[in-house]
């Protein structure tokens, strides 16, 4: 599998695969089981990063909260909502992290990474840095990276209207984080959760200067853009809602995706 | 994808939702006769897939068979919100005492289904959710346990129900819940749901939006989109079809990115900078091969209102000496005119830049310059 020879490459420890039918072989010099229990028997795992396709996306997920893997990161893309909400109310009970769907993944610069951003975008640094997209996400990242402000951690919480983790929740990980001295907020059409974020910000007077892009400032009202979360339904989702929002909380909202290293450079001194 | 009402009351039928006697008709004899059979006051409503066809002119209310085939004809001809309109639904008046409110929808950040239901029907329920919040009951499904009787029961008496009333809108929920699951919709409702003097309830109107994301698991929709029968316009559903994702809209820079959120990205650097996009295309956000390029271009370009197009690649592994001879080979192939500005970033980007120049396409550093190069090529 060609991402799993890049995550080996960044520095990830990649153990164990697991293909349905495929079990015995070995890809890249890691070996591959028909089954996750089969996989944590012989080796100790803790996380799980599935590609698998999306009508068999929530059975693989289930079966890896089953073998208690814990965080679960989950790229597939076009996995059924009502799949998704069932999932999450699983890795909820269970007290399992979910990461997407339909994310690039996580990557902690210059150590680890689980998923398919590219490497080369990112340098260790100061920013945290979380997103609703894939490729906008590493547009931002190549700008902070040759800002020299560099990135600590990037996580994408993906472009489905219903996510494991979410904005909130990487804030609070960021807050906590000794070396993120700000955060970059990538948002766009679509749901509330950038206004949640920007209520959060505000109400818990979030201690780390925070800079954001919102994407779909022209986008028409009804059309899905892309990702199945980005839409705009009746009044609600506007991108210009969530401008407003975050500047009501304080957060410096960028006019161009290259305008948020340059608004964090000046917030950090 | 969104339903016609007639499928979606046809559904609601099966599972055993109380609605008007009606019939769907293809032209102005068949309502003709759909009121004769009606045999009473009725209502002539277009079966469009856009929001406010009430507004636009689109439910006309009859009471003669001649008054039939006469709405009948004009609603046939007729485009509403630029839609046109290929089926009627005729449907017997139902006399009501109150209009009320009842539907399902995913809410994305409690990440499962609400139930959303309210005596305040028959108007937007958006509104109502702003200008009277407390008149809106709402219940948030637990995925798992699935959504109980009691509950339902619940919802009722907070509507301030009771006795066979509200066994029966308790009844007429639970149906709703289960169409809602069993079809996969993000959005499922009845606005309005009408009570009737004699203290009945009659599903009026019905509203199913299915999740786009589930239609490979419902072979019954499958055949809506052969026919073409969704929300999409042509091109975006063909688009759809090559693994491309496609918005159609009314500018003249057509636009090809990889990635949603940066093909977005894009279409608002050219509002700022003046111009404005023929529509939105991501080629995939995984890797745009030189393949998909070539096919995105090809539709773009089909667009005759498109007289620039800028292509904006930010990927790891893309190759882009490959992309850029295939963009090359297209523009050649398909004898294309329109001036093309590129930014691209990803493995050999040096050989594809001089590829590029050397035809004669710009190749830019940044997406906003490309934004901004693309503007000023479109206005010459």
């Amino acid at each position: 599998m060609f991402h799993t020879k890049l995550m080996l490459e960044y520095g990830t420890r990649i153990v164990a695969g697991v293909t349905p039918g495929k079990g015995g072989t070995n890809v890249h010099g890691v070996p591959v089981y028909d089954t996750v229990s089969e996989a944590v028997d012989m080796h100790k795992v803790d996380a799980s990063v599935i590609f698998v396709p999306a009508p068999f996306a929530k059975d693989a997920a289930l079966e890896a909260v089953d073998s208690a893997l814990n965080p679960i990161v989950l790229i597939t893309e076009g996995i059924p909502v009502r799949d998704t909400m069932e999932l999450l109310a699983v890795t909820r009970e269970k007290k399992t992290i979910l990461i997407g769907p339909n994310t690039p993944g996580i990557i902690t610069a210059g150590e680890c990474k689980l998923g398919i951003m590219p490497a080369h975008v990112f340098s260790k640094g100061s920013i945290g840095l979380v997103s609703r997209s894939g490729t906008l996400t590493y547009e931002i990242a190549a700008g902070l990276t040759k800002s020299g402000l560099g990135e600590t951690t990037c996580m994408g919480i993906g472009g489905d209207p219903v996510v494991g983790l979410t904005f909130i929740d990487l804030l609070e990980m960021f807050r906590l984080d000794k070396d993120t001295k700000a955060v970059a907020l990538i948002g766009e059409i679509g749901g509330n959760a950038e206004e949640q974020a920007a209520e959060h910000i505000r109400r818990t007077s979030y201690p780390k200067p925070v800079a954001a892009y919102i994407a779909g400032r022209t986008a028409p009202p009804g059309k899905r853009m892309g990702h199945a979360g980005a839409i705009i339904s009746g009044r609600s989702g506007t991108a210009d809602s969530k401008i407003e929002a975050l500047r009501n909380a304080g957060v410096h909202v960028a006019e161009k995706p290259s305008d948020v290293a340059r608004l964090l450079a000046d917030l950090i001194r | 994808m969104k339903l016609f009402e007639y499928e979606a009351k046809s559904i609601a039928q099966g599972f055993g939702l109380p609605i008007p006697r009606g019939l769907v008709v293809s032209t102005p004899e068949e309502a003709k006769k759909a009121f004769e059979e009606l045999g009473k006051r009725s209502v002539v409503k277009a079966q469009v897939l856009v929001a406010g066809r009430k507004k636009a002119g689109g439910i006309r209310f009859v009471s003669s068979s001649k008054e039939a085939h006469n709405a009948a004809k004009e609603l046939f001809g007729m485009k509403i919100h630029g839609e046109s309109v290929g089926k009627l639904l005729v449907e017997e008046v139902v006399s009501a005492k109150r209009e009320l409110y009842a539907g399902v929808t995913v809410n994305r950040s409690a990440g499962c289904y609400t139930v959303l239901a309210s005596v305040e029907g028959g108007i937007d329920i958006e509104e109502v959710a702003s200008r009277s919040p407390e008149k809106i009951v709402r219940l948030d499904v637990d995925p798992i346990q699935g959504l109980r009787e009691y509950q339902t029961r619940i919802i009722g008496r907070k509507l301030g129900f009771s006795g066979k009333e509200l066994t029966d809108l308790a009844g007429i929920i639970s149906k709703i819940y289960k169409i809602c699951v069993t079809y996969d919709c993000e959005l499922l409702e009845s606005n309005p749901l009408l009570e009737t003097e004699q203290g009945n309830f009659v599903v009026a109107d019905f509203r199913a939006v299915i999740d786009d994301n589930s239609l490979y698991r419902h072979v019954e929709f499958q055949e809506k989109i052969k026919r073409g029968e969704t929300e999409l316009t042509p091109l975006e559903l063909k688009a759809r079809e090559k693994g491309l994702s496609y918005v159609e809209l009314d500018g003249n820079i057509g636009v090809i990115g990889n990635g949603a959120g940066l093909v977005m990205a894009t279409l608002d650097m050219i509002h700022y900078y003046g111009g404005k996009p023929a529509n939105f295309c991501d080629a995939g956000a995984g890797g745009a091969t030189a393949e998909r390029i070539k096919t995105a271009m090809e539709m773009v370009l089909s667009n005759e209102r498109t007289n620039a197009l800028f292509i904006n690649i930010l990927a790891g592994i893309t190759r882009c000496d490959d992309v850029a001879r295939g963009i090359i080979a297209t523009r050649e192939k398909a004898r294309i005119k329109v001036p093309i500005v590129i930014r691209m970033v990803g493995t050999n980007e040096e050989e594809g830049r001089r590829i590029l120049e050397e035809a004669g396409i710009p190749f830019l550093d940044s997406m906003e310059e490309g934004a901004r190069e693309a503007v000023a090529r479109s206005l010459r």
